[in-house]
């Protein structure tokens, strides 16, 4: 594929790294999907700048500096990392022109905990099994398998600015807030009836707190002790994972299981829906996360109203690019 | 219980779907795994994202906007039906080196005591019979093959390692396994092997697959050392 050297990292930041949608399609294998965390936000990056399902950068925290070695069209989305442009705060969920020499940092977490970042043409690496999402812990996908360093240089695809794109936003009310406490929207089980009713309540009704033990793999909670049957083991025989899972271990905290994994063996008491899963990729230590459960029905008219609105979207950037054609020239 | 009269359909999430088969590791309930994975996979039609194939269970993970979950159930329970008439591939047997023992070992000598048995009779057990592979899981690459020789059924590790090497060659319960990646890990580490489990550029990227055949076989230190050049 045709690239160009568009950026240079000039700091690497907590952790970044380069995601798309996932790797599918190999779990027999033993290989993890991997991929973005808030795909939500990720793919509404990706429409803003005019891409279909592009990789673009998972920036987590703060940290990362990069600098534009051409022109190149981006935006921002997911957490609130304060971004600057030029020093400058430069607004999210937008499309903007960045000129050679135009540096992005991430300065301070206001809220959430990761932000996305899309390039018109989208990040080009070596696709591994299809896909260019970054496996940490078994170093492959992405930039060489691991997190952006200092001196990277990052290639995109050789396309030139679309300036139809400029100015372009995501409507505010359909942007996701981000807060300290989170409500997570749950389907109770596979494992359900390895807990007691208490049990079951306890996890429906408490407040937990995001602990230190928090990374791509999985983000552990700390809180009221969920009650397992007496007559039923802590751990099942290994079978697949799907993101989200809420784990519970001997201690009775529940761990939510992220992309870094295909199998398991610890029982799982419920699963968060699919659109509440941007809201997991958001958190950090010191946040508190509420579980509601829901019913799969009421889940999948979620998932089917999202998508709508994605839809509706895309119309809004056809009917935005044709009016900017219609008002004459491409600049 | 076994093999379940009747098979059991869990939704996961709003995007999964279990299918169990039994509730223990065994041959016979791994086999049902295997057919309905082959059968599905060969089947992939728009709306099925990931089918992972594990013990005694087999996870889809599906797309409820294009598959709606209904559909997808109906579809199972008719392939169901007809399992054990799809023909399964003849199983491959792959012979796999390890040196075994010192300090690719670890935990070779208090196997040995926990059975009262001697280290090279541990080894001459692990290697006396072909493993069936019942999955790939855990990280990529990564056997789960049994049954072990009664005789060298051990427990996992009180504490956990916090880091196992890459190729270690290990134990736990009834279990044998090969660790393709450096990790932490709980197994009785019995030796190490030189043979790459996993290359994300080779196709497929697995050395080892579900429902075949492992022996392994001992090699020396030396052999270990020169393996490959």
């Amino acid at each position: 594929m045709e690239r160009v050297a568009t950026f240079e990292v000039l700091e690497s930041g907590i952790l970044t790294t380069i995601q798309d949608l996932g790797r599918y399609g190999f779990s027999q294998f033993g290989v993890p999907p991997s991929g973005a965390l808030d795909t939500f936000s990720l793919r509404v990056s990706n429409l803003l700048v005019g891409n279909e399902e592009e990789a673009g950068l998972e920036v987590t925290l703060i940290g990362l500096k990069i600098r534009a070695l051409k022109e190149v069209v981006i935006a921002i989305t997911g957490g609130d990392l304060s971004p600057t442009l030029n020093g400058e705060p430069v607004e999210m969920w937008r499309t903007h022109l960045l000129v050679q020499d135009d540096v992005i940092t991430f300065k301070k977490v206001s809220a959430g905990c990761r932000a996305y970042l899309s390039a018109a043409g989208g990040f080009v690496v070596p696709k591994i099994m299809g896909s260019s999402s970054t496996y940490l812990s078994g170093k492959f996908g992405g930039l060489e398998g691991r997190s952006l360093r200092r001196g990277d240089i990052l290639y995109t695809s050789n396309s030139s600015p679309s300036f139809d794109k400029l100015g372009l936003r995501f409507p505010s009310d359909w942007i996701p807030s981000l807060g300290k406490e989170v409500l997570l929207r749950v389907i109770q089980g596979p494992q359900d009836h390895h807990f007691t009713e208490k049990g079951i309540q306890t996890l429906a009704s408490s407040f937990y707190e995001v602990t230190p033990q928090c990374d791509r793999m999985g983000v552990r909670l700390e809180g009221p002790r969920i009650e397992r049957r007496p007559d039923v083991e802590e751990s099942i025989i290994s079978e697949g994972l799907i993101s989200g899972a809420v784990q519970v271990p001997g201690d009775g905290k529940p761990i939510i299981i992220l992309t870094e994994l295909v199998t398991g063996g610890y029982t799982k008491i419920a699963t968060i829906t699919s659109t509440d899963l941007p809201r997991v990729a958001q958190l950090k230590p010191g946040d508190r996360v509420r579980f509601k459960r829901i019913s799969i029905e009421e889940a999948h008219r979620l998932l089917k109203e999202q998508e709508e609105r994605l839809k509706e979207f895309r119309k809004i950037i056809q009917n935005q690019a044709l009016a900017v054609g219609r008002i004459g020239g491409d600049r | 219980m076994g093999l379940y009269p009747k098979t059991i359909f869990y939704s996961v999430g709003d995007r999964g779907l279990l299918v169990e088969f039994g509730d223990e590791i065994s041959r016979e309930i791994n086999e049902k795994v295997r057919r309905m994975a082959l059968i599905v996979q060969d089947d992939i039609r728009a709306g099925i994202v990931e089918v992972v194939p594990t013990y005694r269970s087999l996870l889809i993970i599906y797309n409820p906007l294009l598959l709606p979950l209904e559909d997808l159930k109906k579809r199972l329970k008719r392939i169901e039906e007809g399992l054990q008439q799809a023909p399964l591939p003849e199983p491959r047997l792959t012979r796999i080196p390890a040196v075994y023992g010192e300090h690719y070992g670890p935990d070779l000598e208090e196997v040995a005591k926990y059975h009262q048995i001697s280290p090279e009779r541990v080894i001459q057990l692990h290697c006396s019979k072909p493993y069936l592979i019942y999955m790939i899981g855990f990280m990529p690459g990564y056997p789960y093959m049994g049954e072990l020789p009664e005789e060298l059924v051990t427990p996992r590790l009180k504490t956990p390692r916090l880091v196992v090497p890459k190729g270690s060659v290990a134990i736990a319960q009834r279990q044998t396994g090969i660790y393709s990646m450096e990790s932490p890990g709980g197994w009785q580490i019995l030796g190490r092997t030189p043979v790459e489990l996993f290359d994300p550029g080779r196709d497929p990227p697995a050395l080892l697959k579900m429902g075949d055949l492992v022996q392994f076989y001992q090699i020396s230190e030396k052999e270990f050392q020169e393996w490959g050049m």
